[in-house]
């Protein structure tokens, strides 16, 4: 897929929680191009002393028509905070997009678990929206550490059935994603994964256990995003790889885990 | 438009742009971005006779203006390059030149002779300077004798345009320089990156997997500029220099100071389209000063 590097104007600034933001753009210069859910943008950080590389944030919604792509970004260093400095009419400058996303269903049959972690939930629902497009209801299984982290509900649950775990049991089952009783009761063709490592390892476990075909989205730390500075390798069966080019989403058996 | 071709020991450039091994893949990368023929040259990623795992993540740290990395050399070695990689870029209408990087002497001039034979690549930048690997890499590049060795090795086997990549983790760059020059090099590029390390406070642990890494950025562009002014004082070989340059100021401070031309490396990765805007904006500056060609700046700061 060809990549743009495009000075997307921000249209929307929305804080959702306390420590993440909801950021809309728009490309002046023209449609945007053709993106697939769990692929990501890097967004260059402006004037900041203390950050110099750009920060890779997935596709979290992505809106032909408004020709508008959307950002949810949890405030984690001083990068990603300073993207809070934004308002709408603010210059974001993105390469998009990059990498390689998530299988998406072949046929209205299969049925598809989206589990996603924290900020992990934000590539979900751009492929949410793109499955149910495909005439398939997702079904998300979304935890946090307690209600107040678990954000845009909302816009989930317009998409489909949605399962919700707190560790402290503020909202939905207490306990972990793995943990909740969806996973006894039902069966599922394909299980995609974004959110903490050691989730996502337990998520990676539990499909192996069913024989469940499963993809996780990685996070490692990233240079230029297009596969060029071998920075952000993960150790796979094929040897080092680029998350960045060959990932971000690898399918767990492609994975030493 | 003024005049921006140089020729760097008989490599014609259609301008003193190029763009640095390890930041760029192997062009291809960057294609959807810019038209690569606008670039002087490509000089694509490290190469190593056998192929190189790298080391292990993580490899990069952040720091205040510029990265630390460890990247290690992965690459799938000569064989795969030749075969796989070759076919894909032979066709790019710029000057692809391919880093060499090796164990021993032997290592050098084996992987060298192997691209000597591939007619779409006119040069090869010899690495003796990559401080992130075992054997090799910089511990040619430290000394004068281990510099001179693997150039009189690599010399004998090669016969295009031989650029040998200098180490800044140094006492004396000038005196290494003079060294490669003696043993048969067509022209010298440096910096490479300078030794690091950075630390996490929480873990309390060093960040990078093996220690230390090289750092690169616009933090390390005073003592690549010093050492390039040095050196260009002291060859008689063309000089390309590079380190930390992020834009045409930058590019047009290492001309004046004495280098032929310029590589962009890690800047590639905040901009994509930065090498482009490079030379585009050294043509602005000559068309501002009078300047008909690029060659009339190369050295102009006593």
């Amino acid at each position: 897929m060809r990549k743009y590097v495009l000075d997307l104007q921000v249209t929307s600034v929305e804080q959702p929680g306390e420590r993440y933001l909801l950021l809309d753009a728009t490309n002046p210069a023209g449609p945007l191009p053709e993106m697939n859910p769990g692929q990501f943008a890097q967004l260059r950080i402006d004037d900041n002393k203390d950050t110099f590389l750009r920060r890779p944030i997935s596709l979290h919604h992505v809106d032909y028509e408004k020709n508008e792509v959307s950002f949810l970004v949890q405030k984690v260093g001083k990068g990603t905070a300073s993207l809070w400095q934004k308002r709408p009419g603010s210059t974001l400058n993105a390469i998009l997009p990059l990498g390689r996303g998530f299988t998406m269903p072949t046929s209205a049959e299969q049925k598809f678990l989206l589990v996603g972690g924290g900020v992990g939930i934000a590539p979900l629902l751009f492929m949410g929206e793109a499955m149910l497009k495909m005439g398939v209801r997702p079904t998300f299984l979304l935890g946090a550490r307690s209600k107040s982290d678990l954000i845009r509900l909302d816009a989930y649950r317009a998409l489909g059935e949605v399962y919700v775990t707190t560790e402290d049991g503020s909202e939905g089952e207490k306990g972990f994603v793995t943990q909740h009783s969806v996973l006894q009761r039902e069966k599922f063709d394909n299980i995609s994964v974004c959110g903490p490592k050691p989730m996502m390892m337990a998520m990676a476990c539990y499909a192996k256990q069913v024989g469940t075909k499963c993809e996780v989205s990685l996070e490692n730390m990233m240079a230029c995003g297009l596969g060029a500075c071998l920075c952000c390798v993960e150790d796979t069966k094929d040897g080092n790889v680029c998350v960045c080019k060959e990932g971000p989403v690898f399918d767990v058996e492609k994975l030493k885990w | 438009m003024a005049d921006l071709r140089v020729n760097i020991a008989g490599l014609e450039l259609v301008n003193p742009v190029l763009t640095a091994s390890g930041t760029f893949g192997y062009g291809i990368e960057y294609q959807d971005f810019i038209d690569l023929s606008q670039l002087g040259g490509i000089i694509v990623k490290g190469t190593t006779l056998q192929p190189r795992e790298g080391n292990p993540y993580p490899r990069m740290a952040e720091t205040a203006q510029g990265m630390l990395n460890c990247v290690g050399l992965q690459n799938k070695g000569v064989d795969y390059f030749c075969k796989q990689i070759y076919p894909q870029i032979k066709d790019i209408k710029t000057n692809m030149i391919v880093n060499v990087s090796g164990n021993s002497p032997e290592d050098y001039a084996e992987c060298a002779a192997r691209i000597n034979e591939l007619d779409c690549i006119p040069a090869i930048e010899l690495n003796i300077s990559c401080p992130n690997v075992k054997h090799g890499g910089m511990a040619f590049g430290t000394t004068t004798e281990g510099a001179s060795s693997v150039v009189k090795a690599v010399r004998e086997a090669y016969g295009k345009t031989l650029i040998v990549k200098l180490s800044p983790n140094v006492t004396s760059v000038t005196d290494i320089a003079l060294a490669v020059q003696d043993a048969g090099a067509d022209a010298v590029s440096l910096i490479n990156t300078l030794m690091g390390m950075a630390i996490d406070i929480e873990k309390r642990k060093r960040v990078l997997s093996i220690g230390t890494g090289g750092l690169s950025g616009p933090c390390i562009k005073p003592v690549a500029l010093r050492m390039v002014y040095q050196v260009a004082h002291a060859v008689r070989v063309p000089v390309i220099g590079l380190g930390g340059i992020s834009n045409a100021k930058d590019a047009i401070e290492f001309l004046l100071a004495g280098a032929s031309a310029i590589e962009i490396g890690t800047a590639n990765f905040l901009d994509p389209t930065v090498s482009v805007k490079v030379a585009k904006g050294i043509d602005e500056y000559l068309e501002k000063h009078g300047f008909k060609s690029v060659n009339e700046i190369v050295g102009l700061c006593e």
